[in-house]
C-alpha cells in the first residue's frame, strides 16, 4: 500500500504534514510533505535519527502543534488542536505527583464527570491491566520509573482512546526493563485491538511491536520507507531472539545508518561552526 | 516486620527529637553556668532558671494567654491574608507577563524593605488599633508569596501541562487540576516565608505602639525592667511561631501527602 492510498480501515490520515520552526540561524524545516495513514487496530511505529521530527509530528498529530501545514485526520474529521480520541504518552515522567495511583489513573474519568466509585472501579481494571494492582494507594514518588510510565499508560487507556499514540514512552529506562514493557503494551494491545502509533529511535522496540514501521530521514524529516513487519501474533519479548527479528533489525538498520550518519555529521559541524563563532 | 527491628526503627525515629531536646537543654545549662559565674552579666542576661522560675508569674499576673490568644489571632489573619491576595498576586503576575515585566522587581525589593518604619503612617490610617498591627504584617509578608507563587506557576513541568491539554482541559480545569496543585509546594515555601516576616513584624509593631499582645507585653516587661519576665514573654513569642509551623506543616501533608 502506498503511504497515500485511503482505505475505509484508516482511522489515522496524515497529508502532507510540513512542519517549519523559526530558530535564530534561520528558518527549519522538521517535518517535510509526510504522509501516512493507520489502520484500526494496527501498530505503526515511526522511526528516525535524532533531529528526523519525530517529536514535532507527534506534537502535531496529538494536537499539541498547530501551526503546520498539512492535514490530520482522525476517522475523517479533521483535528487542529487536542482531540478526545488520540490518547498520549509522553516520554517524560507525566504522572501527576499529588495524586495517588488510582487518582491518576481515574483523571480523565473524573474530567467526564463519571461518579467517584465507578471511576475507582474502573481505573482498578486499568490498574490491573497495566500489572500494578496493589499499587493503588501509592504515590508516583514511591514507585520506579518503569512504574509511573505504566501508570501513565493506564491513564491514558483509562480515556479509552481510538488511537494510542506514545512518543519514547521507555526511553529513560533500561534495556530489559524496556523489553519486558513492551511485553505488557503488546498484550493490551492486542486484548484491547488498540490502535497505536509509536514514535521511537529504538529499532528493536519498533519490530518487537509493530505491524509497520515508518522510517524518517534526517532533517528536514521526510517519509523515506514504511517497512512491513511479517512476524507472527501474539508476540512476546522471546521474539527478539527469531532469525527473522534479525532480518528486519538489520534492514531498518541499513536504512538509519545512513540517516544518522548525516545527522552525526550535521551536529559535528554544527559544533565546529559554534566553536568557530566564538 | 518483626517486633524487634520495629522497636529498632521507632527508637531510631526519637533520636532526631530528643537530640533537638537535649541542645535546647544543653544551651540552657551553659547559659546558666555563664550567669552564675558571672561570665555574662545577668543585668542584660537572666539565668535561665530564673526565666523559667517566672513563667507561673507571668502566666497569671500578666494575663500571657489571652496576649498569646490576641497574637496568634492577628497572625492568623495576617496569614490569610497574605495567602489570598499573595497567591492572586503571584498569579495575576503569572498570567500577565507585561505586569509580571514591570513590576516583578519592584516586589522583590519590596520583600527587603523595612515596613516596619512606616508605622506612624499605618497608624495615622487604622488608628492605634489590631489593624495597624495585622496590615504591617500583610505588607511585609507578601511579596514572598507573591515571588513564591509566580515561581511555582512558572515552574510548571512543560509535560504536565501538555497531559491537561492532550486530555482537552479548559483553562479553569488547567489551572486548578493541573497548575495549582503542581506549583503547591513552592507555593508553601512562600507563605512560611510570609509567616515569618509577618510574625517578626507583628511582634515588632506590638512593642513599638505599645498594643496588643506579647510585644506589647514584652515593653511593658523591659520597661518595669524585669528581665525574667521579659526573656519569659519572648518564650511566648516562640510558641505562636511553633504553632503556626506545625499547623502548616499539617495541612501542607494533607495537601501534599507525598512528593
Amino acid at each position: 500500500m502506498s503511504p497515500t492510498s485511503s482505505s475505509a480501515s484508516d482511522i489515522l490520515t496524515a497529508d502532507n504534514v510540513i512542519v517549519r520552526f523559526e530558530t535564530a540561524e534561520g528558518p527549519i524545516t522538521a517535518v517535510d510533505d509526510v504522509s501516512f495513514k493507520v489502520r484500526q487496530g494496527e501498530f505503526l511505529s515511526v522511526i528516525g535519527p535524532s533531529g528526523c521530527g519525530k517529536s514535532s509530528l507527534f506534537n502535531v498529530i496529538g494536537g499539541l502543534l498547530t501551526n503546520h501545514q498539512g492535514t490530520v485526520q482522525v476517522a475523517g474529521e479533521t483535528i487542529n488542536g487536542p482531540h478526545q480520541s488520540i490518547g498520549m504518552v509522553f516520554q517524560e515522567e507525566s504522572t501527576f505527583p499529588w495524586r495517588n495511583v488510582v487518582d491518576n489513573v481515574a483523571f480523565p474519568l473524573e474530567l467526564i464527570g463519571m461518579p467517584k466509585a465507578k471511576r475507582i472501579e474502573k481505573a482498578r481494571t486499568f490498574i490491573k491491566m497495566v500489572g500494578l494492582d496493589g499499587f493503588e494507594k501509592r504515590f508516583p514518588g514511591e514507585l520506579s520509573g518503569g512504574m509511573r510510565q505504566r501508570v501513565s499508560l493506564a491513564r491514558t487507556l483509562a480515556s479509552e482512546p481510538k488511537i494510542l499514540l506514545m512518543d519514547e514512552p521507555f526511553a529513560a529506562l533500561d534495556e530489559q526493563t524496556r523489553l519486558l514493557l513492551g511485553d505488557q503494551v503488546l498484550r493490551i494491545q492486542q486484548q484491547l485491538q488498540q490502535t497505536t502509533l509509536l514514535i521511537t529511535h529504538n529499532i528493536t522496540e519498533a519490530v518487537q511491536m509493530s505491524d509497520r514501521i515508518l522510517v524518517m530521514t534526517y532533517r528536514p524529516g521526510k517519509v523515506k520507507r514504511i517497512v512491513d513487519i511479517d512476524l507472527p501474533r501474539p508476540r512476546t519479548s522471546e521474539i527478539v531472539g527469531s532469525e527473522a527479528f534479525g532480518r528486519y533489525v538489520a534492514e531498518i538498520w541499513n536504512d538509519l545508518r545512513e540517516e544518522a550518519s548525516r545527522g552525526m555529521k550535521d551536529e559535528e559541524e554544527h559544533a565546529l561552526h559554534e566553536g568557530t563563532a566564538s | 516486620m518483626s517486633a524487634a527491628p520495629a522497636r529498632r526503627i521507632a527508637l531510631y525515629n526519637l533520636v532526631p527529637p530528643a537530640l533537638g531536646l537535649a541542645t535546647v537543654v544543653g544551651f540552657f545549662v551553659v547559659m546558666e553556668v555563664l550567669v552564675q559565674t558571672n561570665v555574662i552579666n545577668r543585668f542584660i542576661v537572666p539565668p535561665p532558671s530564673e526565666i523559667i522560675g517566672s513563667f507561673g508569674r507571668v502566666i497569671v499576673e500578666e494575663h500571657v494567654f489571652s496576649r498569646f490568644v490576641f497574637t496568634l489571632g492577628e497572625c492568623l489573619m495576617a496569614g490569610v491574608m497574605i495567602t489570598i491576595f499573595g497567591v492572586a498576586g503571584g498569579f495575576l503576575l503569572y498570567r500577565y507577563k507585561l505586569l509580571q515585566q514591570a513590576t516583578e522587581t519592584w516586589v522583590a525589593a519590596m520583600a527587603a524593605a523595612p515596613v516596619v518604619l512606616a508605622y506612624p503612617l499605618f497608624m495615622v490610617i487604622f488608628g492605634r488599633s489590631a489593624w495597624t498591627i495585622i496590615m504591617i504584617g500583610f505588607v511585609a509578608a507578601l511579596p514572598p508569596v507573591i515571588l513564591k507563587t509566580l515561581e511555582g506557576l512558572s515552574g510548571t513541568r512543560k509535560v504536565l501541562v501538555n497531559v491537561g491539554k492532550s486530555f482537552n482541559l479548559t483553562a479553569s480545569q488547567q489551572f486548578w487540576k493541573i497548575m495549582f496543585p503542581a506549583a503547591l509546594p513552592t507555593m508553601f515555601v512562600g507563605v512560611r516565608l510570609g509567616l515569618i516576616f509577618a510574625l517578626i513584624n507583628i511582634v515588632g509593631v506590638e512593642f513599638l505602639i505599645n498594643y496588643g499582645g506579647l510585644g506589647q507585653l514584652i515593653n511593658d516587661l523591659a520597661e518595669r525592667y524585669d528581665l525574667p519576665g521579659t526573656y519569659a514573654a519572648i518564650c511566648f513569642v516562640i510558641l505562636v511561631s511553633v504553632v503556626f509551623f506545625m499547623s502548616l506543616e499539617k495541612a501542607e501533608r494533607w495537601l501534599r501527602p507525598v512528593d
